[in-house]
């Protein structure tokens, strides 16, 4: 017999993907559970089938939800040494190429894209690159396409961005306001930031590189197999692959169809 | 009251051991997983608190010491009885339906990520009473929540008598929230564990 709270976190999942059409339905079954026990407290309602009335009915407490659904959590240059990598490993087979189409897809609030941008810039590749940022969350892609970040983060980024092979000092990218950063505007000249949903939507462009990065923990093994799917589907002949630090293929339907050109910092390439 | 040794006749068969500690944490693992033997068959899950740093060398210093397999979660990896997993730092861990881990970055829990209460709560709702879960010395409230829902699905808790533990504050909080289980000191720890790995595969 199920309990309660999973049969009505299944109703939630399921009504949320009729009326609005964001498909939650395989997401990682722990994780979406707690958020929604979150999502309890804030909207300060008892049960699960009485938040499904609530943004059911009303599609603003819909976009609240959808905030604490998706985790805004993200760093410039997370993880500097696989921007090192990627500088040392990467940059020089992409420097091969006349043009670059480069996806980040689950881009969230930008810092992913930005970082990408700065590197690709000092390495002389952003001209000739074209970045398609992508992500489910509306709010999450107008900050992203701001590209205004809190000032209070920006230490930590700078430590990243040094660590991270970084050939400048990082304050030239990006102008002091009050407690803001306001990003250099031509770092996003080239990006194209979209509505994109891995769950739902389909391949849309030919891709050289794709990095998709602590995206994929919140799927289950059914949607991070659509998800890779899309991934080979778009990438070119010997395309990169970037995942987050513990995220992996092998336990995919796809781990033949990719090798690891670096497999500590998970930098996979087609096969 | 406080139990200070365990009735093995009323111990029940589990499924998966998970694991709690912060501060004085290392030693204490050591500690409860000395007697473990080759082909130990079930699997122990251990989140213990560590700096925020990428990579740790927690599961290679244990796959020195102990006989079993040691290694630090990978995200979707099945688990594997017999095998010893560390949470990777930065990250917490769930145990899935289809008891594979999944790992997230969501905000911090009594700002630990990994957090216990995370991997204890989602343990606890996949194992059911089929689980075990100790908590152990540390200097946080982190897994007094967790191992009371571990309780309420009706697994075996176990907290490390604080008088013993390095730092008291984590057992503690446990205790003032519930009775748990068994109330033991570490070698009381390590021999449980392999009472409940006999009778689970007797």
């Amino acid at each position: 017999m199920q309990r309660n709270t999973d049969i009505e976190l299944r109703l939630l999942i399921e009504a949320i993907y009729l009326k609005y059409s964001y498909d939650f339905r395989d997401y990682s079954g722990a994780s979406i559970k707690r958020r929604v026990q979150h999502a309890l407290r804030q909207f300060d309602c008892k049960t699960i089938s009485a938040l499904q009335e609530r943004v059911l009915h009303d599609p603003l407490a819909f976009m609240q939800l959808l905030q604490l659904l998706t985790i805004p959590v993200s760093e410039m240059f997370r993880d500097p040494e696989h921007f090192l990598a990627i500088r040392q490993e990467v940059v020089p087979i992409l420097k091969t190429y006349p043009s670059l189409k480069i996806w980040v897809a689950g881009c969230s609030t930008g810092e992913e894209v930005y970082s990408m941008a700065i590197l690709l810039r000092e390495e002389g590749l952003l001209d000739r690159s074209i970045i398609y940022a992508t992500d489910i969350n509306p709010r999450s892609l107008e900050k992203a396409k701001q590209g205004i970040f809190s000032m209070e983060n920006i230490r930590a980024y700078t430590h990243n961005y040094q660590k991270s092979g970084g050939q400048r000092s990082f304050a030239d990218y990006y102008t002091a306001a009050y407690d803001y950063a306001i990003f250099d505007k031509s770092l996003s000249d080239n990006v194209t930031f979209a509505d994109h949903s891995l769950a739902t939507d389909s391949v849309f462009s030919e891709t050289h590189l794709i990095s998709c990065r602590n995206v994929l923990i919140y799927f289950n093994k059914t949607l991070q197999n659509r998800a890779f799917g899309l991934f080979h589907e778009s990438l070119c002949h010997r395309g990169f692959l970037m995942l987050g630090s513990k995220e992996t293929l092998d336990f995919s339907d796809y781990s033949k169809q990719f090798s690891p050109l670096l497999q500590q910092e998970r930098i996979y390439r087609k096969l | 009251m406080t139990v200070k040794d365990v009735d093995i006749t009323s111990l029940r068969p589990v499924n998966a051991i998970v694991v709690g500690a912060s501060a004085g944490g290392v030693e204490a693992l050591l500690t409860i997983f000395a007697a473990l033997k080759p082909g130990y068959r079930l699997p122990i899950i251990v989140v213990l608190h560590l700096p925020d740093e990428r990579r740790s060398q927690l599961a290679a210093v244990f796959a020195r010491r102990l006989p079993i397999p040691v290694k630090e979660v990978d995200d979707k990896e099945p688990i594997v009885p017999g095998t010893l997993y560390f949470a990777p730092p930065g990250y917490h861990v769930s145990v899935e339906r289809d008891r594979s881990f999944s790992l997230s970055r969501e905000e911090r829990v009594h700002y630990s990520r990994p957090s216990i209460d995370y991997l204890f709560e989602s343990a606890a709702d996949v194992y059911q009473h089929a689980l075990a879960a100790i908590l152990l010395t540390g200097a946080n409230q982190d897994g007094a929540q967790g191992l009371d829902t571990v309780k309420q699905q009706g697994g075996l808790t176990i907290v490390q008598d604080p008088d013993e533990a390095l730092v008291s504050t984590m057992p503690q909080a446990a205790l003032d929230r519930f009775q748990p289980d068994c109330i033991l000191p570490l070698h009381g720890i390590a021999r449980l564990l392999v009472e409940l790995e006999r009778i689970e595969c007797n």
